[in-house]
């Protein structure tokens, strides 16, 4: 069967549910993280194609922003748990409950 | 570039090339979120150099050349190093195994099913434009660049903006006393 839209938009919705399971699963603020950076690339792959098998380029030019502000995000949020950790002693969302009701 | 063509021009060798590196991307972000041989960030970290890279891969049966490329650069070598640099700044212990809990499990698999029925739904309606003569477009850096400097000007501003923004919101952070 010749690989068309369908087998790259199943791909990447099979790695966006796994980046979610990690998010919702996981207990590791690093691993939620990289988790997030899984769903980041996941629509990256779906704008890819979207653009391949539309003939337009604007696709890509999205993807491009979007790895830009990943990059930026990872950045800041790096440093947040840094910070975090430093005044906790721990990256672990279990150990964050201030903010339960 | 030109024997990446030929390679890419057949109809066979990319098809098989397509499920290796779909297979490989999706194994490998398995192994990202729940290693059954390691509990440790740090594993996770590689395999999701793993996963880019399978990433990068389809990038390029999608002739999407200069995009994957910057894959590389910027998330396998920057990205994935400031990981790791924070999981070696952290010292983090192994993280012991914790029971799921059962509220997250369907949680996750509720919003799981969700999206999958979106996608599915979807899916029936997806006729793309270019189907009728076959996919030509070239994600070559010339074009690529010509799109961002003339019509995506402003976005491309904006996003500068938002790196230095960034840049110092971390260097406020990563200060040893938050005033």
């Amino acid at each position: 069967m010749h690989v068309g839209l369908e087998h790259y938009l199943a791909v990447s919705f099979l790695l966006f549910s796994l980046g979610l399971l990690g998010v919702i699963l996981r207990r590791n603020l690093l691993v939620i993280y990289m988790s997030l950076e899984l769903m980041l690339n996941a629509a990256n792959l779906a704008l890819v194609s979207f653009s391949r098998f539309n003939n337009k380029l604007d696709g890509q030019v999205l993807v491009f922003f979007i790895i830009t502000v990943a990059a930026a995000e990872v950045a800041v949020g790096l440093a947040l748990i840094v910070a975090l950790h430093r005044k906790r002693q721990s990256a672990h969302v279990e150990d964050l409950t201030s903010m339960k009701l | 570039m030109e024997a990446i063509n030929n390679l890419l021009g057949g109809s066979a060798v990319p098809d098989v090339l397509f499920y290796v590196f779909a297979a490989l991307t999706l194994l490998c972000g398995v192994l990202v979120i729940a290693n059954p041989f390691s509990r440790n960030p740090v594993t996770s970290a590689m395999f999701l150099v793993l996963t880019i890279i399978s990433m990068a891969g389809l990038f390029v049966l999608l002739h999407a050349f200069f995009l994957a490329a910057v894959q590389i650069l910027v998330y396998a070598g920057a990205v994935i190093v400031l990981f790791l640099f924070v999981i070696m700044l952290l010292d983090l212990k192994e993280e012991e195994r914790r029971k799921i809990k059962f509220f997250g499990l369907v949680a996750g698999l509720i919003s799981v099913g969700g999206i999958a029925a979106i996608f599915f739904k979807s899916l029936s309606a997806v006729h793309p434009a270019g189907d009728s003569a076959g996919p030509s477009l070239e994600g070559e850096t010339y074009a690529l660049g010509k799109l961002l400097f003339t019509e995506y000007t402003l976005p491309f501003e904006i996003v500068s903006v938002l790196l230095l923004v960034a840049m110092i919101g971390v260097i406020l952070l990563s200060k040893k006393n938050l005033e």
